[in-house]
């Protein structure tokens, strides 16, 4: 069982309160990854965005510098948007941070469920599912290739007559698809032999177990060579030495995520009492204590057999120190109780 | 007693299947549709919603008496316009700019989506609803009748009879029903409106 952090980049408000500025998030996240390898995590995400509380537009950019100030724990981005983006382009960026990190990046491929990249980029959300469908094929098919030499043609990207594509680290990079819960992309998962990523931002987290089901009732059917059947639960998480006060100071946090995401996509924002009830137990929020959190994962491993947990801390201007102290406590407190509790566990 | 309606679904992602689900469990006949046609639905059918069954969209909507539109709205032509007249239309649509663009059709001062669509499947006795709940609540938040604080989903429609008909199956999915009004009191419900995801009893809306 893998532990880790992902995140967006988050921008810090300054004195007066107002948004910082974009580039500390950069250095800070830098921080941070850093951090979370001398605490023991496996894995860091960054999760491209593009607004200016999360600036994280250049995953790959940032995983390239961590590669060199890093030397164990895995990078991935979590996620990048590939719908909106040139997979040759991408597969060439993360190839070279992956040579960089000496093996240690990965991808996670998402459609976008924010979607401020596709007017950036000029593409249609009319298509949607096309555009990433196709997309993910050929990243897919660059990654696998074993002469890095590429013949193929599609819809919306030009045609490409074996064409080199380079560099090519030692081994294929993993790459995850990311989902928010659409079964037809846990089928897509499985029926390409990737493993899978649930994004889980609120409600309950069991609701995930019939998807899961339906993810390794297809990987047994589709029965691919070499399939990775590996999942990846991400959510938001945060913690502290004081349950409460954990609880506490990522409603603030969290709450002014989802009250901006509510402003551009038209819900109302959330009440304290619907937090509260999904920082606990079977909620996809997990704030609180070392040991709460500890105990959380452990259960929702038993349930659904998750091979990787990743938490996104820093959100809605968390301050900085909070978000390091958070990183040592999971790395310190948090993963040795559940790689304790697991170590019997046949490694997957 | 009347027998139950037959509930046919357009679109198997998060919201279709959820409403299924919760269709399922509350003693329905649930027929459901993809764009990918009926054999993409098999593993689906078969892990999530044992019991429901997949057809293709003419079938299912000959076969239903009430038909739910849950796919992306920016996909509401794919269906012909006269494809679904004389049916009850629950439409659990809504349009959001910043995931679907610019929809010339949607943006019409006034005009709430669900008007635009009742004009544009003719014929069709469309009332709007289940648009308002997240997909993941319909289940999380179902009760059953007269539980003190069970939460309610409002409903808008020009056709009387169908709106009764809806009420029905939203009290059967665990949910207070309430009626808001003629289609144009989607207005109330949709994105950017105070109701809009929002938890509230049947007392609060009225």
């Amino acid at each position: 069982m893998e532990i880790g952090v992902f995140s967006f980049g988050d921008v810090q408000r300054d004195k007066k309160g107002n948004l910082g500025p974009t580039r500390e998030s950069v250095t800070n996240m830098l921080e941070a990854i850093q951090l979370a390898e001398k605490v023991g995590l496996d894995v860091f995400g960054v999760g491209e965005h593009h607004t200016e509380y999360f600036p994280a537009s250049s995953p790959a950019t940032i995983i390239s510098a961590a590669a060199a100030l890093t030397k164990k724990i895995k990078l991935t981005s979590a996620v990048t948007v590939l719908s909106t983006d040139d997979p040759v382009r991408v597969y060439q960026q993360f190839a070279t941070a992956d040579i960089v990190s000496n093996g240690r990046v990965e991808i996670i491929a998402g459609r976008g469920s924010s979607t401020e990249s596709f007017p950036l980029f000029g593409y249609d959300l009319k298509n949607y599912d096309k555009l990433y469908a196709e997309k993910l094929d050929l990243l897919m098919q660059i990654n696998r290739s074993e002469t890095g030499r590429i013949t193929w043609d599609g819809e919306f990207r030009a045609r490409l007559d074996d064409v080199e594509i380079v560099p090519r680290p030692k081994d294929p990079m993993t790459i995850w698809l990311a989902t928010g819960g659409n079964p037809a992309s846990t089928i897509r998962a499985a029926a390409m032999g990737m493993p899978i990523a649930y994004a889980i931002i609120g409600g309950r987290i069991s609701r995930f177990a019939p998807l899961i089901d339906l993810y390794r009732q297809a990987a047994k059917e589709y029965n691919i060579e070499g399939a990775d059947t590996r999942i990846t639960i991400a959510t938001p998480g945060y913690i502290a030495e004081d349950a409460k006060d954990a609880k506490d100071t990522f409603w603030k946090a969290w709450s002014w995520t989802m009250s901006t995401l509510g402003k551009v996509r038209g819900f109302a924002a959330p009440t304290r009492d619907h937090y509260d009830a999904e920082s606990n137990h079977d909620g996809a929020l997990f704030a609180g204590s070392p040991e709460e959190i500890a105990a959380r994962i452990i259960e929702l491993h038993k349930r659904i057999g998750h091979t990787r947990h990743i938490f996104q801390m820093d959100t809605g201007q968390l301050s900085h120190k909070k978000f390091l102290k958070a990183i040592e406590l999971l790395g310190t407190k948090v993963a040795p109780i559940v790689r304790e509790a697991l170590k019997n566990e046949k490694q997957s | 007693m009347k027998n139950k309606a037959k509930i046919g679904i357009i679109g198997a992602g998060r919201l279709g299947t959820a409403v299924a689900r919760q269709s399922l469990k509350a003693g329905y006949e649930v027929a459901i549709t993809n764009a990918h046609g009926p054999e993409s639905l098999r593993l689906t059918l078969s892990v999530l919603l044992p019991g429901a069954v997949a057809m293709d969209v003419p079938d299912l909507i000959a076969a239903s008496d009430i038909v739910i539109l849950a796919i992306p709205l920016n996909q509401y032509s794919t269906l012909a316009p006269d494809s679904l007249a004389g049916k009850i239309v629950i439409d659990a649509m809504n349009y959001w700019p910043p995931t679907e663009g610019d929809i010339p059709e949607f943006m019409i001062e006034g005009v709430t989506t669900s008007e635009y669509l009742q004009q544009y499947f003719k014929g069709s006795r469309l009332v709007k609803t289940l648009n308002h709940v997240a997909y993941n609540e319909l289940e999380e938040h179902s009760l059953p009748p007269n539980t003190p604080g069970r939460r309610a989903i409002a409903l808008a429609g020009d056709d009387e009879d169908a709106k009764k008909e809806v009420e029905v199956f939203i009290n059967d999915l665990g949910f207070d029903p309430v009626d808001l009004g003629s289609l144009s009191q989607g207005k109330k419900f949709q994105p950017d409106t105070p109701l809009f995801n929002a938890r509230y009893t049947a007392d609060d809306l009225r």
